[in-house]
């Protein structure tokens, strides 16, 4: 079997923090890392390389310093790493992203695709049902487990907001993972000192086959039109009281409220 | 494309086992704004199996036309069966704009829907509103809530996008209003139906709505465990609130995602949220901030989160709630 996975380099957006005086982010110093949905998707691969002996690739569209989430990815166990990064896949918004991903996804061979539920920097959860219509594979977004028959069924646990539904696909499939499903490897020592030794494989647009009209900020159809932040609000009242006359505060604000 | 061609706003309305859900309704609320200022109809796309009444629902909630697919194929969602039904309407009927609810299934079917249709996606849009040029303009936070974005999709059509539960508000019910119901028939392609549901499960845990509490006790880090919790229960009965946390004690399993508030959670606006030891992160800020009123208890004067109290105390939850919880029952 042969899977590949999806996984992008995010600022870890846990981590941002608000400058208390302009209201502004601070972007500064913010690290890098591997959207966690991602990660999870490449445990279910390696779970699947673990049991069936998989072939996992992992693939990243982004800038060439994404190449560290590959070498993680190496240090985890995967056996192939592909950048793609070219000036002319910038500016993409999610349709122009899938397009690009497609297009190099149709030239890798594989049983099954696995992307993250979404990527903690913009959480839109669009790429990986985007890139399945592209390639003309079924779905199954929200996976939390899944299990594999040995020879090209899965059952695979879809998460829902009120329960969650088993359901049967055959491969050639498409999932997109939840990180709350899966405990995420750590590196291996070993893996560790050999992903400096494995080869980082970077395609560019002369790569793969696209029409480049459906790629980068030309294929988006989706543009910001303006960006804002929010207006402040009026500043609230701030005691710093002992406990009994809060409790008074706030009992005086829930009879002016009608709350009780 | 002849954008001219594209017309009238429509709304995929969910329904899961014939019940609409709300963010259905909340949606048809918006869509009428945006077809009153277009000057253009609203439609609600209401798809499924041994539907009854709910087109009528969709009309009292604002919808002009109800296209209603009745089918055996829809009877539970699974992608395709959707996707094909969609497209065809969205192919026939040309819309200007297609609004679809950012629940599980909507954020399934919608990027799945945008790629076959070739058109933009915007993702849980906060506010939508038509531009001096008819065009969307579709706001949504960026970078976890601080920053807003305005999208546009100007040269293609339809223009989509999802808008998350609970962050529109639904119209008042009319049963008065007329509007038409229209049935489509549509040809399904069942080569392409490879996913095979075995069996939908309901889990009780998480019947809970937070996004319909009136009063949301809301507990993070400063709270701590689960005992932390049993106090904010203890309160929340006293009141009638419900209990919600931060993504922090979701993480620790203190209480179950369906209760998380924030950008990775449920965006929620009661008339009254209580932050109880929760510093503000910005992906919690981005859940909660639209609440009508907001009062903040944390030890740390400088969190964030007294940035957007209407009420902050600094002090310690562990304290304050218990000796409110005693005045409360009295």
């Amino acid at each position: 079997m042969k899977i590949v996975v999806c996984i992008k380099q995010v600022p870890d957006t846990t981590e941002i923090k608000l400058d208390p005086v302009t209201g502004t982010l601070i972007r500064d110093g913010v690290p890098s890392i591997m959207n966690p949905d991602d990660k999870g998707g490449l445990e279910f691969a390696l779970q699947l390389k673990d049991q069936y002996g998989a072939h996992v690739t992992v693939i990243t569209m982004g800038p060439p310093q994404a190449e560290a989430i590959l070498r993680e990815a190496y240090a985890m166990g995967v056996d192939r790493a592909i950048l793609l990064s070219d000036r002319k896949f910038g500016g993409a918004d999610t349709l122009a992203t899938s397009n690009t991903i497609a297009a190099a996804l149709r030239s890798l061979e594989f049983d099954l695709l696995i992307t993250g539920r979404q990527a903690i920097d913009g959480d839109t959860a669009q790429v990986g049902p985007q890139i399945a219509e592209h390639l003309d594979l079924p779905q199954v977004t929200y996976v939390e487990s899944l299990t594999f028959d040995g020879n090209k069924t899965f059952t695979v646990k879809k998460s829902m907001e009120d329960g969650y539904q088993m359901v049967q696909v055959d491969t050639p499939c498409v999932f997109t993972a939840l990180a709350s499903g899966v405990k995420p490897r750590y590196m291996s020592v070993r893996g560790i000192v050999e992903a400096y030794n494995h080869p980082i494989e970077t395609w560019t647009y002369n790569d793969i086959t696209v029409d480049d009209q459906k790629i980068g900020l030309n294929g988006s159809p989706t543009r910001v039109f303006k960006s804002f932040t929010k207006g402040v609000k009026a500043a609230g009242q701030i005691y710093e009281v002992d406990p009994a006359e809060a409790v008074d505060i706030i009992i005086g604000k829930l009879k002016e409220k009608f709350i009780i | 494309m002849d954008k001219a061609q594209y017309k009238n706003v429509y709304v995929f309305v969910e329904q899961r086992e014939g019940v609409i859900q709300n963010v259905g309704l909340e949606l048809l609320g918006k869509a009428r704004e945006l077809a009153d200022a277009l000057n253009e109809k609203v439609y609600a796309m209401l798809l499924g199996h041994d539907l009854t009444t709910q087109a009528q629902e969709c009309i009292a909630y604002g919808a002009d036309t109800v296209l209603r697919v009745d089918a055996p194929e829809l009877a539970t969602y699974v992608t395709e069966p959707y996707a094909q039904a969609i497209y065809q309407i969205i192919r026939d009927n040309k819309p200007s704009i297609v609004l679809i609810g950012a629940t599980t299934i909507g954020r399934d079917l919608g990027p799945r829907l945008s790629a076959r249709v070739e058109t933009g996606l915007t993702a849980d849009c906060t506010g939508l509103e038509i531009s001096e040029e008819r065009d969307l303009l579709m706001t949504r936070p960026a970078f976890g809530g601080n920053l807003m974005a305005t999208i546009i999709c100007k040269e293609h059509r339809p223009q989509m996008s999802t808008v998350r539960p609970g962050v529109m508000r639904m119209g008042q019910r009319d049963e008065n209003r007329k509007g038409t119901i229209e049935d489509v028939k549509i040809n399904f392609d069942k080569s392409k139906f490879r996913v095979r549901v075995l069996e939908t499960v309901k889990q009780t845990k998480n019947l809970v709505d937070i996004t319909e509490a009136h009063v949301l006790i809301s507990g993070g880090r400063g709270v701590g465990n689960a005992e932390g919790f049993d106090m904010l229960r203890a309160m929340a009965n006293t009141i009638g609130a419900e209990v919600s946390a931060s993504r922090a004690m979701v993480d620790a399993g203190v209480l179950g995602h369906e209760r998380q508030v924030g950008q990775t959670g449920k965006t929620v606006r009661p008339d009254l949220y209580f932050a109880m030891g929760i510093s503000g992160a910005i992906q919690h800020l981005a859940g909660m901030e639209e609440s009508e009123y907001i009062i903040a208890i944390n030890k740390d004067k400088f969190a964030p989160i007294f940035n957007v109290a209407d009420l902050g105390i600094v002090g310690d939850v562990r304290k304050i709630v218990p000796l409110l919880t005693e005045k409360l029952k009295r």
